[in-house]
């Protein structure tokens, strides 16, 4: 493999500390080693008055599945005039909010982006979802199997059987080739096939006589009984309504008194997804208002819980969630296409499309509520920047929320373009906020946090020797002043990516379609004859698929995978 | 008001996607440079002057250009697509997509025109001499928001789904329409001077119909409150009032619930 070396470039890389000194970037073999043992050979990139830092990582987006494509299927109105042709490396690409495979790819690719998560994988569709990230280029990829409405944890959990779940959670991330565990609204997806939701976290899940801080608690204990690499993951209940800020200090209180036990130098017991979704205060839109000050008051001291954002970029896009209550909730106010799935033991999703607009003042709080979020953070290691793609917007707007965090002006300008901005600044604190991000502070937020929030430190984030070559070269000069629309343009189109030392990115355009990996852990438990005497039951008497025929196996649905190991038999 | 001439000269083997035939794109360029904008023939890029003769330059902006469209064009999609201002004569009959998402100006086709004319249209004039195939002034696939402003003639007759979706603007038919008028419109309004078959309103918000012939089967969600007189085109006459689609879900103005209304003559 080749080797290179990106010379006198400004490094941003949290893992080692350095804070935009000059530094070379030496890569051989895939991996960063030391600038020293790098040959003549090595072809010299000039980052002289650019930006270099790690691949970025992106902790939570729908970006593959059956949800996704469904809605790619019912909303050809999306891809409209975004179709772009066949070129010497990339296939015919399209779509903006849910882009085909291929433009997920090269998009991520394009802005730095080397590693991305699916956030939401129905365990009974695993095939789809894998065979979606096979063809989705050049990023190395994972997705997080949702568990928070599964049959199976809620029965285990109903009798406090840790092991069990603990058990069935290794087993289904085996079978699925998953990398975490999930929660999407708790107890409610459930609730909603018996037309209720769980709007609170003691709220009983009809029949399986539980609550959602019941499973919440308990999936903590079993993800920590394994030692897996990231935490649970979770979308907390009463996404998206007016007050729901207290639900989701009720949940993020779950997380008190439990430690992370692993081997992977994870800190958090759980991390609490699109945020945004769950700051708000008020109760009804019209005295809707930002409660981002409450939570971050308590995720800024609460060490073992990190947070990723969910920032609303102001674009029309499609909201996809398994949270399908909410769906519907939401179709019901703004009256546009609604799609409903339930999924046989396990979830259910929803989809409709939604127009976040610069003309109605709940659209402009919650763009203000996403941005006070990273602001208010006192830990950029534990606070990341999302989209909720495409929930809150499409992942390519991550350069345009990056600049409104890194300058002030650029979010006075957004402000002054509402409609109604007074009704904006009175129901938030955005306007007399001054923190500018430093690109430091980027660095950890897209990088080195996410990196150790999913227990992938050793490997991503970072540009430590040993470490995967991922690296970014911006053409942004930190020395210079500079207008926030130049922030917006470097981190749109990067002047290099590598991804695992192979270029893939020059001048912001695709120059090799890498070796794209599927990320997915391993974990190995003691044999529990009742949890796969369960699994066995379950599929006789209730699933309409046979047990041979749900498993991600096989090198046509999982070509590249690479498997993170944990051993929980002791 | 500068005119372009183009005049087909070797007709396509397949259906030709032309929507630079528009005074938005011609504008500021000579007869040269318009031979040389793009066209796609399947999956084919070539000019317009592979097809057509080009004659005369165009204007400095898409208001001082006229463009007339001559020979078979049967085949040619997209001519007038997003134009904003000018002219565009099409002597002919043309294709799918004519006027789609216009936004000013007038395209006038003597010969017929086939589906999704006025697709998403926001403004200007459409006249079509001869007939509209079925969309017209309706939505994009899977769109929600049809024409929403301007004006739409049809002197023949029109297909089905006419204004699907539509949002505001005027659409009048002179001759017979298909099936489906208006369905899921929010806004505008359709005149039918021929007649009309069944599904007028479907699940319609808000709008209007007003007919003057027949109509085979009147939907169930609508209901007669009465008599009217309406002035159409400077002409009074008295029609039958129906509110609906009383199955859909309404706005309300008020206080008072709105409903779309259906009016046909007596």
């Amino acid at each position: 493999m080749s080797e290179y070396i990106i010379k006198n470039g400004h490094v941003f890389d949290p893992t080692q500390g350095i804070k935009g000194d000059k530094a070379d970037i030496a890569i051989k073999d895939g991996k960063i080693i030391k600038d020293s043992e790098v040959s003549s050979k090595a072809k010299v990139i000039d980052a002289k008055g650019k930006t270099v830092m790690a691949g970025a990582i992106e902790i939570h987006a729908h970006i593959a599945g059956p949800k996704v494509n469904l809605g790619r299927i019912y909303r050809p109105e999306d891809k409209l005039f975004t179709y772009q042709s066949t070129t010497a490396n990339t296939r015919m690409a399209g779509g903006f909010s849910i882009p085909t495979t291929f433009k997920t790819g090269y998009e991520y690719a394009k802005m730095g982006y080397t590693t991305a998560m699916e956030a939401a994988m129905p365990p009974l569709f695993s095939r789809h979802v894998h065979e979606e990230m096979r063809d989705t280029p050049i990023i190395d990829e994972g997705a997080y199997p949702v568990f928070g409405n599964n049959w199976f944890v809620m029965e285990y959990l109903k009798n406090k059987e840790i092991e069990n779940t603990a058990a069935y959670c290794a087993w289904l991330l085996r079978a699925t080739k998953g990398f975490a565990i999930k929660l999407v609204n708790p107890g409610g997806t459930e609730a909603w096939g018996w037309g209720l939701n769980c709007l609170s976290v003691d709220d009983p899940v009809p029949y399986f006589d539980i609550t959602p801080a019941e499973i919440i608690k308990g999936l903590i204990e079993a993800n920590e009984y394994l030692g897996l690499p990231h935490s649970i993951h979770i979308h907390p209940n009463n996404l998206g309504n007016p007050g729901n800020y207290t639900t989701t200090l009720d949940t993020l209180k779950l997380s008190a008194g439990y430690k992370a036990k692993n081997k992977f130098g994870r800190e958090q017991v759980m991390h609490l997804t699109h945020t945004q979704f769950h700051s708000y205060g008020g109760d009804t839109w019209a005295n809707f208002e930002s409660k981002a000050k409450e939570i971050m008051d308590f995720v800024n001291k609460a060490k073992n819980v990190t947070i990723d954002t969910g920032n609303v970029t102001l674009d029309e896009t499609t909201t996809m969630t398994a949270d399908g209550p909410f769906e519907h909730h939401l179709t019901e106010l703004n009256h546009l296409k609604w799609a409903n799935v339930d999924v046989e033991l396990e979830t259910a999703a929803g989809i409709v499309p939604y127009i976040y607009s610069p003309s109605i003042s709940v659209c402009g709080i919650q763009w203000a509520i996403g941005l006070e979020l990273a602001l208010m953070a006192k830990d950029p290691m534990r606070c990341f920047i999302t989209t909720d793609h495409p929930n809150a917007g499409p992942f390519t707007r991550y350069p345009r929320v990056i600049k409104w965090l890194m300058s002030n002006k650029a979010r006075q300008d957004q402000i002054k373009a509402f409609k109604n901005s007074d009704k904006v600044v009175s129901a938030t604190n955005i306007a007399g906020m001054d923190r500018e991000l430093s690109l430091y502070d980027i660095a950890q937020m897209t990088r080195a946090g996410p990196a150790k929030s999913l227990g992938i430190p050793s490997m991503f984030g970072g540009l430590k020797p040993g470490m995967d070559a991922d690296v970014v070269v911006y053409d942004f000069n930190p020395d210079k002043p500079s207008a926030p629309d130049q922030i917006e343009a470097a981190f749109s189109r990067a002047a290099h990516v590598f991804k695992s030392g192979i270029e893939v990115v020059t001048n912001g355009e695709v120059v090799n379609n890498g070796h794209k990996r599927t990320l997915w852990v391993n974990a190995k438990t003691k044999e529990n004859p009742q949890v796969m005497r369960d699994v066995q039951e379950k599929f006789i008497k209730y699933y309409s698929v046979t047990q041979a025929n749900y498993e991600a196996l096989g090198h046509h649905i999982v070509p590249n995978p690479y498997a993170i190991e944990v051993d929980a038999t002791q | 008001m500068e005119t372009v001439t183009i005049t087909m000269k070797n007709p396509p083997a397949l259906y030709l996607e032309a929507d630079n035939i528009c005074p938005d794109k011609f504008a500021g360029k000579t007869a040269l440079q318009i031979a040389d904008l793009h066209v796609f023939e399947g999956n084919t890029t070539s000019t317009i002057g592979k097809y057509f003769d080009v004659s005369g330059n165009a204007g400095a902006s898409a208001a001082d250009t006229k463009i007339v469209v001559k020979g078979d064009v049967k085949k040619v999609k997209y001519i007038g697509m997003k134009m904003s201002a000018g002219e565009i004569g099409v002597e002919g009959s043309t294709d799918l997509y004519a006027g789609a998402w216009m936004t000013g100006g007038k395209l006038t086709v003597k010969g017929n025109v086939e589906a999704f004319a006025a697709t998403g249209m926001k403004g200007g004039e459409l006249v079509i001499e001869g007939n509209a195939g079925n969309y017209l002034g309706a939505a994009y696939r899977g769109d929600w928001r049809g024409m929403s402003g301007g004006k739409i003639l049809v002197k023949g007759n029109a297909g089905s789904d006419v204004g699907m979706y539509m949002l505001g603007g005027e659409i009048t038919i002179n001759g017979n329409v298909d099936v489906h008028v208006m369905t899921h419109a929010e806004g505008g309004k359709v005149i039918i001077k021929g007649n009309a078959k069944s599904k007028l309103g479907g699940q319609l918000v808000d709008g209007t119909i007003i007919v003057y012939g027949t109509i085979d089967v009147m939907m169930p969600g609508y209901k007669p409150i009465g008599t009217v007189e309406l002035e159409v085109d400077g002409a009074k006459s008295k029609f039958a009032h129906f509110i609906g689609d009383t199955g859909e879900r309404k706005k309300k103005r008020k206080g008072q619930i709105v409903y779309g209304n259906l009016y046909k003559k007596v």
